[in-house]
């Protein structure tokens, strides 16, 4: 498992020094040490979170959002409308609650369509694992910095330690 | 019938008496006919001109103002949008930033669909912010006012919120011209 701290140290060593987000469960460890770090601002829906973050963006930051899977749904207009067409960037850090139907029934849905509904929104992603940790982050540093456009780090369970190990 | 009807001022009107007080700010203007009216009064670079993501312009001018504190950062929106973005009164409230000017032209209706009505004029979007915690909050039907208003703004530490009862009133103005990756572009670099 990926201690919470080694995790926000790696973004940070990418570059990334600007966090908001909507809490997950999957995400409470990580959330706690950026708040631990003073580099977290909390949004209240994850679609004002993504504007916030492109926001920063042009203003000279590197952006990560930290949601729930369930707030990629809210986000789908901004990540489209801002994002996609201004080529604005940022990393989505996305729990991926209902991961192969063992979930809460509210997160069966999208725990089964997520990937593809990024393939068909075209916002490139890939899943962080323990033992590909290294090569995923450089993966996302290069498809930020190449396409310039939103890029997603799925978080599943058990994988970076939360707030009750 | 709007008891302010017939003597009200048009939200143009209102945006080139803003836009003379302005300089090199960075401006985030909500979609449909205020981007496209800013683009005709006075095309900026320092003008982010925005034609989706309703509802997001003050988050993103909140974000530049967080990435950007040594410069003052306005937001234009209108009361279709900051119902649609509520909670980012809320946001924008408890982060304070100081370098935050929210301005809401306020003409009750979607006018760039063809003027069907919001609620804004039963809900006193101005006072939602003055709840939510915005620092200096002000309610304006003329120009005279308006500008009195706006200079003592840019001087006060935020957020701030100016809201601007305008009528329906548009402006002949065509669609945003640049690119929306060049809006980007032009923008970053004004405001680097």
């Amino acid at each position: 498992m990926i201690e919470s701290d080694a995790f926000v140290q790696a973004m940070q060593n990418m570059g990334v020094n600007f966090f908001t987000g909507v809490p997950d469960s999957l995400l409470g460890g990580i959330i706690a040490e950026l708040m631990d770090r003073r580099l977290y601002t909390p949004a209240v829906r994850e679609d004002e979170a993504v504007a916030m973050a492109a926001g920063a963006y042009m203003g000279g930051k590197i952006p990560a959002v930290l949601m729930q899977n369930s707030g990629l749904g809210t986000s789908l207009n901004t990540l489209i409308s801002l994002n996609l067409i201004y080529h604005q960037p940022c990393i989505l850090i996305v729990s991926w609650r209902g991961q192969g139907g063992k979930d809460a029934p509210e997160h069966l849905v999208m725990g089964e369509v997520m990937p593809q509904l990024l393939d068909t929104m075209k916002i490139p992603h890939r899943t962080l694992t323990e033992h590909s940790a290294i090569e995923d982050l450089k993966w996302v540093a290069e498809t930020f910095m190449k396409q310039r456009i939103p890029v997603a780090l799925f978080i599943t369970k058990g994988v970076v330690k939360g707030l009750h190990p | 019938m709007r008891p302010e009807q017939g003597t009200l001022i048009s939200r143009a009107q209102a945006m080139a008496a803003l836009l003379e007080l302005l300089t090199d700010q960075p401006v985030i203007i909500c979609n449909g006919f205020p981007s496209r009216e800013a683009q005709k009064l006075a095309d900026r670079p320092t003008h982010f001109y925005m034609i989706g993501s309703m509802g997001s312009a003050p988050a993103i001018a909140l974000g530049v103002a967080l990435a950007k504190p040594q410069k003052q950062v306005i937001a234009f929106d209108g009361d279709g949008n900051v119902l649609m973005g509520m909670g980012t009164l809320a946001t924008v409230a408890a982060l304070k930033p100081k370098n935050f000017i929210h301005v809401v032209f306020d003409n009750e209706v979607y006018g760039t669909t063809g003027n069907q009505p919001t609620i804004s004029n039963v809900v006193p979007l101005e006072k939602v912010a003055k709840a939510a915690g915005y620092m200096n909050v002000e309610r304006v039907l003329d120009l005279d006012d308006l500008v009195y208003e706006f200079k003592d703004m840019l001087k006060k530490d935020g957020p701030s919120m100016l809201l601007i009862k305008v009528n329906e009133f548009a402006e002949d103005a065509g669609r945003v011209v640049l690119d929306p990756p060049d809006i980007t572009k032009r923008f970053m670099k004004a405001i680097e």
